[in-house]
């Protein structure tokens, strides 16, 4: 891999190392996963996020260079009890925090998953760092989650701290790659319910084309506000109500309205 | 039925089964395998409830939330419990197609004083019933029970033992259990036919040397055969005559049914299980429907009837019997699926229809309805079971792949994990002993770390400040063989008495004379006790003692590898447990009756009560916390997901513990996937990756946390909420708060 980890805070900058034999720092590795992917999935949950998300439930992952420093070959060690039943099951799904932030970790994490394993592998991102990477990146994900957390700009600035149009961006990348993608949005009521976002979040999946495979529309949950209060952070959106069946029912209908698979 | 077809059947019973050696000798696997008829199909032809069938559920939907609320319904305190002691009971009798109650009304309880009078005693007082005096001045003056017997020969190491709580749950006060009859017998051959075998198996002795093995045996042989007489007798006041076999199905599943019947009226056993009674019944059901006798409603009709019957199963028991055991279980265990020996599925249609009750009655914990898994089983038949856990929580699994090897394809599960081979084999159950709290008596060198009083005497407590592994683990072993001896002793001397005294006369009638007996001890606070050997090993830990010099805390500096996330440093510690303790109970001179030695790694709810008895640990687990069930990591502790979990517990090698290993994974719906039948594969796939480890057993919740808190405050709500907790299943309402808040704290495997 020829590629160099330019972001600022990639760890492979912090490190000093070339890219492709840079340390990850991984968080946790979760083996049971059901949701992250097609099937069984082993993930790696990578630190460091520059988005800062309301609603994150992993607040405890944005530190860049926190959790446990691996090296890609203990990284590989982690998953190698998990292959056989991986390749029959399900794959594995790089996660975070997230992954681009390690980009040099995780390019060659992916093309090791792949050689070594031939496992079905899924990178679960927001894409926001994507314009840092050769096309060649890709070759070794067979799937992308991309996360799409508003499609109103002021309105994702306000959510998440950045701009949306890397993310964007990325997505009519990877169509153009002819990348499969689940596109993933986090429905949060008074926040990225409005149905004429939603319409035009649909509008723009739609025009991706057929890379896309299905939409996936996520309620809010709380489950993780107990580490924001561990951290000492503000959670935002305590008093935000979870959606009702009937929200997440009306949400779903503007995306198949679209000709969208959701979920 | 075709009057020409019953006439003719009356005449061979047997007629349209092929011929084998079952004819000639009691041999219901060979029946089976030259009878059955596997299906590799889905469940599109099952069959919904009648009206009958929920006319029948509703009549005792009331009767269940009154014995919800008063504790039990009623109970016969007149007569001591026998196979014949009560008048034929219904439910309904205009509308039932299996018939028979263990007394005369259904959820009347039954007193079983040969077990123990004091547990009969205590069990009427607590629900306000008083004894009859005839029978109290009986079993006090002329008839001795089981429970006198024991404690007529316990040694002083025992009684402490068994008061400090290192071993608990011995069935010295109450009925053994886990002795299936082979109930199929008494269907495929009919009373007369099975008489006649055992006068053969009593004659055959007639010449032997008659020691006093011999004795014992010919007086059980005849006591058999007079329970037989008994059994033929009940099914005569029924209007059944089972002393020629059952004709057709019905008669099959009534038969069956009877011989199960009269087990559950002469015997409270901690756990009376079924057997493996479905691919059996599916013969006759196919015969029937090949007649154009039945149909596939009726056939269901058949066996909803019949679950009823055993969902209805009740014992008298005492609140602290039921507290300990969460609720009332019955472990009606009943075995489904499985692999032949040629290769082919033992999974036929009754096997779905067996699952199928749990939709056309609901979910419930009785029958403790059992998947033989193996990754050989038919697809479609593992997605069907994986639908039904998602749906029910009703389910446990055991590997078929592990078991075959050891004991055929036609063995059962006796309450939660205890595989035997049916009417070949019976076990001597044992109870456990608290493994995490040997550890404390290796530190504290057999004083109580609770009361402070000696227990195991002869032992020097370790007196350094920082715990040393090598030390710790060389005193561990001592105290396991000093404990290994106590426990073995107690067990000799139960199972003793319990042949003596409360002889389960029908369930051996239904077994060959000669069988295999083992001697099922059983092991509990798995991941406390390596948890602790790993903390010790790779972190610092330092003993805090009392005023009186007894280690009652300890400190822990740095990180250890907790049991429960696939990493070798602490998984090899809980195999070094188990099969070091196993080593210590076959090391025993003298096992009752020849018995081969086994253990469990099951604690059923009782992982409460011996976290209650157990103090602070090594790993950090303060006193008075619950064990984690089984062989389950601790709580909180397997953080890598449940996939990790299993394969830590897979683990655990079968070979020492062939009383089985228990697991318990709970999962939220959405944790397995976004769509039921995403959700269905993935379970499957994860039950296949489990087998193909070598994991042993699993539960397999599939469950809301938000609807177990729920279900806390509103109970009435959900009658039949199921939950499956340590190799059987229970009704969440009824366990106590205390173990619903462990079961909800317990790691529910929901990504987050």
């Amino acid at each position: 891999m020829n590629y160099i980890c330019t972001h600022p805070d990639c760890p492979s900058a912090l490190t000093g190392r070339r890219a492709g034999t840079c340390d990850g720092f991984l968080h946790s590795v979760e083996t049971g996963a059901a949701v992250d992917g097609p099937g069984m999935r082993f993930v790696y949950f990578l630190s460091g996020c520059m988005f800062r998300c309301l609603y994150c439930h992993n607040p405890d992952t944005w530190k860049v260079g926190g959790g446990r420093r691996v090296s890609v070959e203990e990284a590989l060690a982690e998953i190698a009890p998990y292959a056989g039943f991986l390749r029959r099951a399900g794959g594995v799904t790089i996660s975070g925090g997230e992954p681009l932030v390690q980009a040099g970790f995780v390019g060659e994490l992916l093309a090791r998953l792949k050689a070594d394993h031939r496992l079905h592998t899924a990178l679960d991102t927001q894409g926001f760092l994507h314009r840092n990477l050769p096309d060649s990146w890709f070759d070794a994900m067979d799937l992308a989650l991309l996360d799409i957390k508003h499609i109103d700009p002021e309105k994702h600035r306000a959510l998440t701290a950045c701009d949306v149009a890397p993310t964007l961006d990325c997505a009519q990348r990877l169509a153009r790659l002819g990348k499969p993608m689940w596109i993933r949005h986090v429905l949060v009521p008074g926040m990225t319910d409005d149905p004429a976002d939603l319409a035009k979040l649909a509008g723009f999946i739609a025009d991706l084309g057929p890379a896309v495979e299905r939409v996936e529309i996520l309620p809010l949950h709380h489950l993780g506000a107990f580490k924001w209060k561990e951290l000492g952070k503000p959670y935002a959106l305590e008093n935000t109500p979870t959606p009702t069946p009937q929200q997440l029912a009306a949400a779903r209908t503007i995306f198949a309205g679209h000709g969208l698979a959701v979920f | 039925m075709d009057a020409r077809i019953t006439e003719t059947r009356q005449m061979n019973p047997w007629q349209g089964f092929a011929p084998g050696e079952w004819m000639r000798r009691v041999d219901v696997r060979d029946f089976i395998q030259k009878n059955y008829t596997p299906y590799d199909g889905d469940e599109a032809f099952l069959a919904g409830p009648t009206a009958r069938t929920r006319g029948i559920w509703e009549t005792l939907t009331p009767l269940l939330a009154a014995e919800r609320e008063k504790g039990i319904l009623d109970a016969s305190t007149d007569r001591p419990a026998a196979i014949t002691a009560h008048e034929p009971g219904y439910i309904d009798r205009a509308n039932e197609i299996i018939v028979g109650l263990q007394t005369d009304a259904p959820l009347k309880r039954a007193i079983m004083p040969n077990g123990g009078l004091r547990m009969v005693e205590s069990g009427l007082h607590a629900y306000g019933y008083s004894l009859d005096p005839v029978v109290e001045e009986v079993w006090t003056k002329y008839r001795k029970s089981h429970n006198q017997a024991v404690f007529d020969v316990y040694t002083p190491d025992i009684l402490a033992a068994r008061k400090a709580g290192i071993v608990t749950g011995l069935p010295d006060a109450y009925g053994r259990g886990r002795i299936i009859g082979d109930y199929r017998r008494v269907a495929l051959y009919g009373v007369d036919f099975l008489r006649r075998d055992k006068q053969r198996e009593f004659h055959e002795l007639d010449g032997a040397g008659f020691t006093e093995a011999t004795i014992r045996l010919r007086e059980e042989l005849a006591e058999q055969e007079r329970a037989l007489a008994e059994l033929q007798a009940m099914a005569a006041s029924y209007g059944f005559d089972i002393s020629r076999p059952a004709i057709d199905a019905r008669e099959a599943v009534q038969w069956t049914y009877f011989g199960y019947l009269a087990a559950v009226k002469e015997q409270n056993g901690a756990a009376m299980s079924l057997g493996r009674v479905s691919t059996f019944l599916d013969v006759y059901i196919l015969r029937d429907m090949a007649a154009g006798l039945l149909t596939e409603e009726e056939a269901q009709e058949m066996i909803d009837d019949f679950v009823i019957k055993l969902r209805i199963v009740r014992f008298l028991r005492t609140p602290e019997y039921d507290g300990l055991f969460s609720g009332d279980p019955t472990w009606v265990t009943e075995c489904i699926g499985g692999m032949g020996e040629d290769g082919r599925p033992l999974v036929t249609r009754t096997s779905f229809r067996f699952l199928n009750t749990l939709s056309n009655l609901g979910p419930a914990p009785e029958p403790n309805l059992t998947v033989l898994w193996s990754t050989k089983l038919p697809e479609a038949f593992k997605a069907y079971a994986a639908k039904m856990s998602i749906e029910t929580s009703a389910i446990q699994y055991e590997n078929d792949d592990l078991m075959r090897p050891h004991w055929g394809d036609d063995y059962g599960i006796a309450c939660c994990v205890s595989a035997m081979r049916i009417g070949k084999q019976m076990q001597f159950f044992g109870a456990r002993a608290n493994l995490a709290k040997t550890l404390l008596y290796a530190i504290n060198g057999g004083v109580d770390e609770k009361s402070g009083e000696t227990v195991a005497h002869g032992f020097a407590p370790i007196a350094g400040e920082v715990l040393d592994y090598a030390e710790v683990v060389e005193k561990y072993e001592a105290m396991m063989a000093w404990l290994a001896a106590t426990y073995v002793k107690a067990l000799d001397c139960i199972h003793y008495m319990h042949d003596k005294y409360a002889y389960e006369r029908i369930e051996m009638a239904l077994h060959d004379r000669d069988i295999l007996r083992t001697m099922a001890c059983g092991l509990a606070g798995l991941s406390v006790a390596a948890d602790s050997l790993s903390a010790i090993k790779h972190a610092k830990v330092s003993v805090i003692r009392n005023a009186a010099g007894l280690a009652t805390d300890f400190k822990i500096e740095g990180d250890y590898p907790a049991y429960g996330n696939n990493d070798d440093r602490a998984d090899r510690l809980a195999v070094w447990v188990a099969e070091t303790f196993m080593e210590k109970i076959k090391a025993q001179p003298h096992f009752y009756r020849d018995s081969m030695p086994t253990q469990s790694i099951l604690t059923i709810t009782s992982n409460v009560v011996y976290g209650k008895k157990t103090g602070n640990t090594p790993d950090g687990r303060r006193g008075g916390t619950p064990f984690a069930p089984g062989a389950n990591p601790m709580n909180g502790r397997d953080l890598k997901g449940f996939v990790a979990a299993g394969a830590s517990v897979a683990k655990i090698p079968y070979e020492c513990s062939l009383d089985g290993i228990s697991w318990t994974a709970s999962a939220t719906p959405d944790a397995l996937g976004r769509t039921l039948e995403d959700r269905k594969r993935n379970l499957a796939a994860c039950l296949d990756a489990y087998a193909e480890a070598g994991g042993f057993h699993v539960n397999v919740n599939v469950l809301n946390r938000e609807t177990l808190l729920d279900a806390m405050e509103h109970p009435e709500l959900y009658p039949q909420l199921t939950i499956r907790v340590s190799g059987y299943a229970v009704n969440f309402i009824k366990l106590s708060r205390e173990q619903q808040m462990d079961v909800i704290s317990r790691t529910f495997h929901q990504r987050m």
